[in-house]
């Protein structure tokens, strides 16, 4: 059985004199021991609000949750707040997008590592110490006892995050939900971050969800992956054949207009057309409509259902992708990017 | 070779922690910048000098201050004070005592009256801020209301001219020292308490408040470690700030005759009070007191003020 099963995960935000605003519209997914999960789309796709509210940190004025997500037996959404901070920390944990402002600037990292311990595992005093230098130490962080007592404005954006991942798997949880836990980071800290949390998870047999906008995060990281858009799931599928073989026209766009090394000087890079903003109202039609470049008569005469095929593959489109169209642009997106060193031997000898 | 490596040498020097760099905290930083603000500097001596001569103040003031050894030498018909010569640096008041011993001693007044009324205010503020702001941000609806009601009376009180307030609370309690404690004291209850709501509101709807939240922190604990003490560097502002406000307004009381003075412990605003009856003969019986009370009240302007620009994070570097 599945760990996490959301069903028809909707969320709507109500505001005194403005329409109410669905920024989720019926999300489905499953999650199993040990499995990542990805949920990508582009911002204002609700995929930050979907964890949130799967981790029932939603304001509770103005906010309606409505739908299911069973974890562990347990409907998540149903869930009395006390038993739900019991839940949260110890069985599910999550990690925030800028580590920095996620910390507490005046309270040493020591501190706030070993309040979890406390919280959930009842460690106190040196033993609470011992085990949370050793957690810093199990992320990578070198000299642990030292940057206990360090405060945040003290270490780097990586070793920040990494403090903040060591909280979050501080009581061993059954599912992470890191949301972009990358966007805050350089390049290079970003892949040892992702490293990082791959060998955690394959460690403990963690199942993730990672919420992401960078498709390479995703190729890289997950085993399943939905690829969201205006708040519902437009193209759901396994990480090799959603690459392979896209089908939703967003998810083509997607992959598509990711900038190659391989692409001929000068070459213009393929957006999208339009922005986020110009959606329709899933009640009329497709919401991507108004930006797909195919388009047709049918897309707006009633929200598309969701078609699955016998290989697992799922899409929300009535006019979806050829597979000569979706090979044209997933093909090179697959091939390994020629490092440099291969490509140009001539000129690493001569430096 | 070598400059390519030397250049990975020198970053991985400038990146590498330093070995005195311990475990600083906020006020550490705030405190380092700090030390670099002449403002701050100039306020931090007055406030040391005026803190010293009012500790010390028996110790240097050469008489007594009801001591009326000059009367004879004095006639308030011909307006004649004898000035400033050896034995009184600052001269001779109506009575014939010595300005300057009355100068030093009142500054014990002030400094008492300024920092238990202070203390008062922001025990009782913070008390009712705390709780309010802790009610407001984590309790749901039923905080909402206490937070509601609670704020309601404290608008009512903040609405109220702070002298007025005072010379009310004055009355009320009758002339005496701890009377001017309590009154000024009260005047600063409010502001403290929206002050430190405030703080503590903005504070609550922070990412770490979010994280900590989501690894289960209890919210008795996200207040008091995260919430708190995060919230208290405008409160500690606001502190420096209300202890020139308490000393004008000790002053102010004791000028309108609700002070509780005796000959004995001379006080700023009641020398200023008396002064008035001969500023058409000896205009420095008002300018002395005067000047102590600006000064005072600057020192503490400007400790304040600088120590906002150094707690403000938008500020830094």
């Amino acid at each position: 059985m599945a760990l996490l099963e959301v069903e028809d995960l909707a969320v709507t935000f109500h505001r005194r004199g403005t329409e109410p605003v669905r920024a989720v519209d019926g999300v489905s997914f499953t999650v199993a021991e040990g499995q990542v999960v990805g949920l990508v789309g582009e911002s204002g796709c609700g995929k930050s609000v979907t964890s949130l509210a799967l981790m029932g940190l939603l304001a509770k004025r103005g906010v309606t949750v409505t739908g299911s997500a069973r974890f562990e037996e347990a409907d998540l959404l149903q869930m009395s707040p006390s038993s739900m901070r019991d839940m949260r920390g110890a069985r599910m944990a999550m990690i925030f997008q800028d580590p920095l402002s996620s910390l507490n600037p005046v309270v040493p990292i020591g501190l706030q590592v070993t309040e979890v311990l406390q919280r959930h595992r009842e460690l106190r005093g040196d033993k609470a110490r011992a085990e949370a230098a050793d957690l810093l130490d199990r992320v990578g962080i070198p000299d642990p006892t030292r940057r206990l007592k360090e405060y945040p404005h003290q270490l780097s954006g990586g070793m920040r995050q990494r403090a903040l991942i060591a909280m979050a798997v501080a009581c061993r949880p059954r599912l992470l939900i890191a949301d972009e836990p990358t966007t805050a980071l350089d390049v290079t800290i970003q892949a040892q971050i992702l490293e990082l949390l791959k060998d955690l998870v394959a460690e403990e047999g963690t199942a993730l969800i990672m919420i992401t906008h960078d498709l390479g995060v995703v190729a890289g990281l997950c085993d399943e992956i939905n690829v969201m858009y205006a708040g519902r799931v437009v193209e759901a599928a396994s990480r090799r054949p959603l690459f392979a073989r896209p089908v939703h026209p967003y998810s083509v766009g997607l992959l598509a207009s990711i900038p190659r090394l391989d692409a001929p000087r000068g070459e213009k890079l393929t957006p999208i057309p339009g922005s986020v903003r110009d959606n329709i109202a899933w009640a009329d039609g497709c919401a991507f409509a108004p930006r797909c470049t195919h388009a047709v008569e049918a897309c707006v005469e009633g929200p598309p259902e969701l078609t699955r095929t016998y290989t697992g593959h799922a899409y929300r489109c009535v006019n979806p992708v050829s597979r000569e169209e979706a090979e044209a642009v997933a093909a090179p997106a697959v091939l390994p990017t020629p490092s440099l060193t291969e490509a140009t031997p001539s000129e690493e000898e001569s430096s | 070779m070598s400059a390519k490596t030397d250049r990975i040498d020198r970053l991985a020097e400038l990146t590498a922690a330093r070995a005195d760099e311990g475990g600083h905290g906020l006020w550490y930083e705030a405190f380092k910048r700090l030390r670099r603000n002449p403002m701050a500097i100039a306020g931090a001596v007055i406030v040391l000098v005026f803190v010293l001569i009012a500790i010390l103040a028996r110790v240097l003031a050469p008489y007594e201050p009801d001591a009326q050894t000059w009367l004879g030498e004095t006639s308030t018909a011909t307006m004649t004070f004898p000035g400033a010569r050896a034995g009184n640096l600052l001269g001779v008041d109506h009575l014939g005592r010595d300005m300057l011993s009355r100068l030093l001693i009142g500054s014990q007044q002030s400094l008492l009256v300024g920092v238990v009324a202070t203390v008062l205010g922001f025990s009782a503020g913070a008390l009712l801020g705390g709780v309010s702001g802790a009610c407001l941000g984590l309790f749901g609806t039923a905080g909402r209301r206490v937070d509601a009601v609670l704020m309601r009376f404290n608008d009512m009180a903040l609405a109220v001219p702070s002298l007025l307030l005072a010379v009310s609370v004055a009355t009320l309690l009758g002339q005496s020292l701890i009377t001017v404690m309590i009154a000024v004291g009260v005047t600063q209850v409010p502001v403290f308490a929206r002050l430190l709501r405030g703080s503590m509101l903005a504070q609550s709807h922070s990412d770490y408040v979010m994280a900590s939240t989501a690894l289960g922190v209890r919210k008795s604990r996200i207040v008091l470690n995260h919430i708190l003490p995060n919230s208290l560097g405008p409160v500690l502002v606001q502190v420096t700030l209300s202890l020139a406000t308490a000393i004008i307004e000790a002053a102010g009381l004791s000028f309108l005759g609700l002070g509780g003075v005796d000959a004995a412990h001379p006080e700023w605003g009641f020398m200023l009070a008396e002064s008035q009856q001969y500023l058409s003969g000896a205009l420095r019986f008002a300018v002395y007191p005067a000047t102590a009370i600006i000064v005072t009240a600057l020192g503490f302007t400007l400790l304040g003020e600088a120590l906002r620009e150094a707690l403000d994070p938008k500020l830094r570097k």
